[in-house]
């Protein structure tokens, strides 16, 4: 991995490229990420009703993928969802997938 | 002076004018609008036959509430579901940041998938929005974004309407 090419993935994201936490179909909690590092510390503050809701439509892993453009991380995401946890366990190994992929990310710029 | 005639008086249109923003109206126009309100495919003769005035003087009075506003359009209530358009609808509440909230609602206004935008005040300023979509994904995919990005959305509460037990327009009565 290149440095530009995680700075890339580590930019600040615009309003309409931020991903929005919603709890089910058109409610929004108000949380929002606009970046990958804010993602990572919202994981850890968002009902986990909301984790579940993403998960498990596949919204985190299109938001990688489409948006921060890291196939790594939305690969990862995937990893979690087929280990179908529910949550605080959902939680915490979004968290692990994440913040260990913001690691490398950071130490590779 | 026959009874169309009585009530075919110009003097009265002069009452029509603005007072409040509210249009002044006499009993003839009152009828009037109940009459096209309950079926306005009827012509001009036939309110005037049910209102014991001539045809014209329904044609004038019509005329007249069309230019000052009363009559806002004239339209037709289709059943979407006959023509197999299953449409799903939600009512939208966005609570707002109040110094953003005009220039959310006039954004939803916007919107081709917003039908109707109103604004509330209980403890927060609230925007309550009927919305259309063809399923849920397309929905929550309009909501997501294009709603909860626009500055000053604090956050959303959306309830998908499941069962419709009435809906009417405001039907006015006879003054």
């Amino acid at each position: 991995m290149t440095p530009s090419s995680s700075a890339r993935i580590l930019r600040a994201l615009s309003r309409n490229n931020a991903f929005y936490f919603f709890t089910s179909v058109g409610n929004y909690t108000g949380q929002r990420a606009m970046s990958l590092e804010e993602f990572a510390h919202k994981i850890r503050e968002v009902e986990a009703a909301s984790l579940e809701f993403h998960l498990y439509r596949g919204d985190f892993e299109k938001w990688a993928d489409e948006v921060l453009e890291d196939r790594e991380l939305s690969e990862r995401i995937s990893a979690v969802k087929l280990l179908e946890p529910v949550g605080n366990a959902l939680r915490d190994q979004l968290d692990f997938a994440v913040s260990k992929r913001l690691e490398e990310l950071k130490s590779a710029q | 002076m026959n009874k169309p005639e009585r009530l075919f008086n110009i003097s009265r249109f002069k009452k029509m004018k603005l007072k409040n923003q509210a249009v002044s109206l006499d009993a003839l126009d009152w009828q009037i609008l109940q009459a096209i309100q309950e079926n306005s495919k009827q012509t001009y003769s036939e309110v005037g036959r049910q209102l014991g005035v001539a045809h014209s003087t329904v044609y004038d009075r019509i005329r007249k509430l069309e230019k000052n506003g009363v009559i806002k359009k004239w339209t037709v209530d289709i059943d979407l579901e006959k023509l197999g358009l299953n449409y799903m609808t939600a009512r939208m509440t966005v609570y707002t940041d109040p110094k953003e909230s005009e220039n959310v609602a006039k954004k939803l206004s916007e919107a081709k998938e917003v039908l109707e935008v109103s604004m509330s005040l209980s403890e927060e300023l609230l925007i309550i929005a009927k919305v259309l979509a063809r399923d849920q994904d397309s929905l929550h995919s309009f909501i997501a974004k294009k709603v909860a990005p626009l500055q000053g959305v604090l956050r959303i509460r959306t309830s998908i309407i499941t069962k419709k037990i009435k809906e009417e327009r405001f039907l006015i009565e006879k003054k």
